[in-house]
């Protein structure tokens, strides 16, 4: 058998759990609708005037991505780890961190990529200016990824451990803060006629140092729970 | 003769000297807590702007300044733990949680208390605030996991990671609260603005943050002579034999 190269295996694992989510459907809708449910809860518990939904709206669907970031995190490891997956990729001569970042990248994909393509049209329910759709996009396009990478850490720790869920909320919330904080910011700011730049800008910094240290931690992370 | 410090870095032996040193520091904290009660009721003047409502100050500055530096502390041992695989710096991560997540929670209880006389409120979005109470969330959910996982080795592990995570996201946190905060907030409340403190509240404040600090390293050391004596039960005679 032919030697696979390191990015062979990256993209064969990146493919590899494509498949498996596309065969597990219903995973992925279920993320997608808690998104926009939560999103959709808001004008109904606040109140539809069109001058507060432009107010809230950054922020409301912001929250609900990284509330629904978090529910799809329970599944990043834990078929894998009951069906011994983990074990092998823990085993394999090739880094750990290269594995984890496909699996965070294929997770990415199908659970985080349909909340940024949504998220427009969402806001549109929120009379946001459309000068800001753009805004929001980008910012969930460098945010959502974040979100991912902090989550895999929770998500390593916590595999296998009972009360996971609720206990995933706790560790993993406290760190998303400056992604939220820096995502929504942007998206208010551009409503508000001000540049985003800034903004945009520490969110990609935030991302950069997710990339570096996030797969890092959740390597460290998933040797620890199957030690 | 020299003393080998290395000799106290495992449980059997750490614990007899944790036995000794305890009460020594939880003397000092009652002794100095009361002087710096003394200084900070009676001999400081009340403050021409707040009153008395000020001198909240000496238990909520000490505090607030224990519960960022025992985290620090905290992940220094997990960190120490992971570098060096020594059972005893987990322990001292694990006991000193208690001791910061009970300081983060008297900072905030206080800061309230000083809020509503001195801003008219109990609780502003404020940078400080902000970053305190998810500074206790940091706390708790290091508690929480700890609890959580069955397997010690494990658990400790985890927590400590965790920490180590916590340690790298507090100044990131810390500052995107804050620029938040400059965005977000009027200019109603001012907390830049330092007042020319009088030096015996100043001393009294650093009588009462030695007293804190006392109390954090004695509570923690009788903490851990608890989890030591938990975790060693049944290896030989720790727990059972000596005191």
């Amino acid at each position: 058998m032919s030697e696979l190269t390191l990015a062979g295996l990256f993209g064969t694992l990146v493919q590899r759990d494509l498949l498996l989510a596309l065969r597990r459907r219903a995973d992925v809708l279920t993320t997608f609708f808690f998104f926009v449910i939560v999103v959709s809860l808001f004008p109904l518990g606040i109140g539809a005037q069109p001058e507060t939904l432009r107010t809230i709206a950054p922020g409301v669907v912001w929250v609900a991505a990284l509330l629904a970031s978090m529910l799809a995190l329970t599944r990043l490891y834990v078929w894998d780890h009951a069906d011994g997956t983990l074990e092998q990729l823990v085993l394999s001569p090739q880094p750990l961190v290269v594995l984890i970042g496909a699996k965070v990248l294929a997770h990415w994909l199908v659970t985080g990529l349909p909340l940024v393509l949504i998220a427009p049209l969402l806001c549109l329910q929120f009379d946001v200016p459309a000068s800001a759709l753009g805004v929001m996009v980008v910012s969930l396009l460098l945010g959502t990824p974040c979100l991912s990478l902090i989550g895999s850490i929770g998500a390593a720790l916590t595999l296998g451990v009972r009360g996971g869920g609720a206990l995933l909320a706790l560790l993993v919330l406290p760190l998303y803060i400056p992604v939220l904080i820096f995502g929504a910011g942007a998206v208010t700011a551009t409503a508000e006629g001000m540049p985003s730049a800034a903004h945009l800008s520490l969110l990609g910094a935030c991302l950069l140092i997710a990339l570096v240290l996030g797969p890092l931690a959740s390597a460290a992370a998933v040797r620890i729970a199957l030690e | 003769m020299a003393i080998n410090i290395w000799k106290y870095s495992s449980p059997q032996t750490f614990y007899p000297l944790a036995g000794k040193l305890a009460p020594w520091f939880l003397g000092l904290a009652a002794v100095l807590a009361l002087v710096g009660l003394y200084i900070g009721l009676l001999l400081a003047p009340s403050d021409f702007q707040q009153g008395n409502a000020y001198r909240i100050i000496f238990i909520h500055v000490p505090a607030a300044w224990m519960s960022m530096f025992v985290y620090l502390v905290m992940a220094f041992w997990c960190a120490v733990g992971f570098a060096m695989n020594t059972r005893l710096s987990f322990m001292m991560a694990l006991a000193l949680a208690p001791t910061g997540a009970l300081f983060t929670f008297i900072a905030l209880w206080t800061g309230s208390l000083w809020g509503k006389p001195t801003w008219g409120t109990w609780w502003v979005w404020d940078a400080r605030l902000t970053s305190e109470l998810i500074l206790l969330f940091l706390y708790i959910g290091f508690m929480a996991l700890h609890a959580a996982i069955e397997d010690v080795r494990r658990a400790d592990r985890a927590a400590a990671l965790l920490a180590l995570v916590g340690a790298i996201n507090v100044p990131i946190i810390y500052f995107s609260v804050q620029w938040w905060n400059t965005l977000h907030q009027g200019a109603s409340v001012s907390m830049t603005r330092s007042p020319s403190m009088a030096s015996i509240m100043l001393i009294g404040m650093l009588v009462m943050s030695l007293a804190a600090w006392m109390y954090a390293i004695g509570a923690s050391l009788l903490r851990v002579r608890i989890i030591i004596a938990e975790r060693e039960q049944y290896a030989d005679g720790v727990a059972a034999g000596a005191s």
